[in-house]
């Protein structure tokens, strides 16, 4: 009960300090007195504490781990080793494939994804008839548990009860083939799986974007006899820009470190040919127990995979001053 | 629409969204039909889309040959209570951080951005040293503590755009009519801001209903398990699997999140758009 008072007297302070100012001026801040920053702290410690001790707090441990040389089940205790595993992750080949691997798989799912996306987003703006059955099936990748996406990609994939084959078949193109478990066909097949399991979000992202686009320009610009492709270039694009650079942005990092989806797919087979280097720091860390190596995996990971988007933020960034 | 499209166009774009209907769709119809056929049309070399004896057998051997139930059961406790501890938690914190912009609010929302970018394989090796301390591997509450944290940081997000949609004249119009703060918040704020809080904590619940990585490193016994766990337990050792209960299990599993998200789909999306676009 003590709680709740406490809540309901923050929330009318909040009210009341509202009438000040708009929150965020400087009128605001003068006048905001002490014990209400009390009370605010009270009621957002509950959440921050958690993410504190169960989020920010193991990151950093997992980050010092990188630099020791813990194990998983050993009685002595773990040391601090510098740079050791890193040194050793240099010399890894079978890391640097898998993180190749991972590179290829990021890319691989993202862009298609995004110009798929970008088409069905565009269709779905439309007023056509069978736009309600899109939306609804749009759902369908999303709402999956992403095990129960592999388990059912496997059996479109099944070589001889699949329906991928099976048509394959039916066209007369041939007999299919074993496509999860060939050498050349594994990772475009798990990245086929990538683009549709994640094909929703991205659509329905980018349809919010598309729907802030002001339908009176490409009117005026309809009049003026500009054609679609210079419609969508000079009024859509613009518009889009920001959903679009950030929705890849982030799904190039969450593809990059997926690891549900292709462990139930391949577990990086065939010869590790899809093994991500999410697979390849589980396996590290869970069956061999190199806890600090895995570490050090997941840190090389990060490190990369911020200046990639960096460079990419930064030079779309700048793209878009010069127009 | 005002624009006038060509017939040609027009065709084109029914072309390409049946294009689209099809690659959305066939998967999940290839599930369903191999979840009803009978064992001696899956080995067949020619499948068909429509099962030509349908049958139940698959359903009944997927429950016998894994313990789903149990599965089931462990992911709807696990996945309630990361909801419903996540919810109770980032309310409070979201209307506060919604009311008054302040550094705080920035830095959870660069967080939720941040902690997106980290691999979770950084984050697991810790959390199963500390959780191993506290002797909670292998157990529900172990992961029900990792799911609430791993929820929180979006469900904060979520709540800001939610409480953010709330007028705070609309607060402050109550109050000056002689409402109490307690009858403000009661009768104003929250029956606008509940579909938000239900929302979220639907997300919440179906991203921990989904979630495999780290119930796979947390859970050890199969009475504890849950079901993205168990259902991999259908692909064989060597990846040969019985694809009928394969398909049933997998169908099974689907259906609860299809259908909260068919609840929520707008309310979701709504929801991430006002958290990203207003913070």
């Amino acid at each position: 009960m003590t709680q709740g008072g406490e809540f309901v007297t923050l929330a009318s302070a909040t009210v009341r300090s509202e009438r000040h100012g708009p929150p965020g001026s400087p009128q605001d801040k003068r006048s905001r007195p002490v014990n209400r920053n009390a009370g605010t702290w009270f009621l957002v410690l509950p959440a921050l504490i958690p993410i504190l001790i169960l989020s920010v707090g193991p990151l950093l441990y997992g980050i010092a781990l990188a630099f020791t040389d813990a194990q998983s089940g050993r009685t002595r205790s773990t040391q601090w080793v510098g740079g050791l595993n890193f040194q050793d992750l240099l010399h890894d080949t079978l890391f640097w494939d898998s993180f190749r691997i991972g590179l290829v798989w990021a890319f691989g799912v993202t862009v298609p994804q995004f110009v798929l996306a970008l088409g069905l987003a565009l269709l779905l703006n439309q007023k056509l008839r069978m736009r309600w059955l899109a939306r609804a099936l749009a759902i369908i990748p999303w709402a999956m548990p992403e095990v129960v996406v592999g388990l059912m990609w496997r059996l479109v994939y099944n070589p001889d009860a699949g329906v991928l084959n099976e048509t394959i078949r039916d066209l007369g193109l041939g007999d299919g083939r074993d496509w999860l478990t060939g050498l050349a066909t594994a990772l475009p097949a798990v990245i086929v799986v990538g683009i549709w399991a994640g094909m929703p979000q991205t659509t329905v992202a980018l349809l919010a974007g598309l729907q802030n686009t002001p339908h009176e320009l490409h009117e005026a610009a309809a009049l003026d006899g500009a054609g679609a492709w210079r419609r969508f270039r000079t009024v859509t694009w613009p518009v889009l820009r920001p959903v679009a650079l950030s929705i890849t942005a982030l799904n190039f990092i969450w593809n990059f470190n997926s690891f549900a989806l292709v462990y139930v797919l391949t577990n990086g087979g065939p010869g590790g040919r899809t093994r991500l280097p999410m697979l390849f720091a589980y396996e590290e860390a869970f069956h061999y127990g190199q806890f600090g190596y895995a570490a050090a995996m997941g840190c090389v990971m990060v490190t990369v995979i911020s200046v990639i988007l960096a460079v990419y933020l930064a030079g779309r960034l700048r793209g878009g001053e010069d127009r | 629409m005002s624009l006038r499209t060509s017939r040609t166009a027009r065709a084109g774009q029914y072309a390409a969204l049946l294009g689209y209907l099809v690659f959305l769709a066939f998967p999940f119809l290839w599930l369903i039909s191999t979840a009803f056929k009978p064992a001696r049309e899956l080995g067949s070399l020619h499948p068909t889309w429509i099962p030509e004896n349908p049958t139940l057998d698959n359903f009944r051997k997927a429950f016998d040959e894994q313990p789903l139930l149990q599965a089931a059961a462990n992911s709807l406790i696990a996945a309630l209570c990361a909801a419903f501890i996540a919810v109770l938690v980032a309310t409070p914190t979201a209307y506060v951080m919604a009311r008054r912009r302040s550094r705080l609010s920035t830095a959870a929302t660069g967080w939720v951005v941040i902690s997106q970018a980290f691999p979770l394989v950084l984050l697991i090796i810790p959390l199963f040293l500390i959780l191993k301390n506290l002797h909670l591997i292998n157990t529900l509450w172990g992961l029900i503590m990792v799911y609430t944290v791993w929820a929180l940081p979006f469900a904060l997000w979520m709540l800001v755009g939610y409480v953010r949609a709330v007028p705070a004249e609309l607060e402050e119009a109550a109050s000056v009519d002689g409402a109490g703060r307690l009858r403000t918040l009661v009768s104003v704020t929250a029956p606008l801001l509940a579909p938000g809080i239900v929302a979220t904590a639907l997300f919440a619940f179906i991203t921990a209903w989904n979630e495999l990585f780290f119930a796979l490193v947390l859970l050890k016994t199969p009475e504890k398990q849950t079901l993205p766990v168990v259902l991999t337990h259908f692909i064989g050792a060597e990846g040969a699997a019985d694809l009928g209960p394969l398909a049933a299990a997998a169908f099974l599993a689907t259906l609860p999140s299809l259908v909260v998200f068919a609840i929520i789909q707008r309310r979701i999306t709504g929801g991430m758009l006002a958290g990203a676009v207003k913070s």
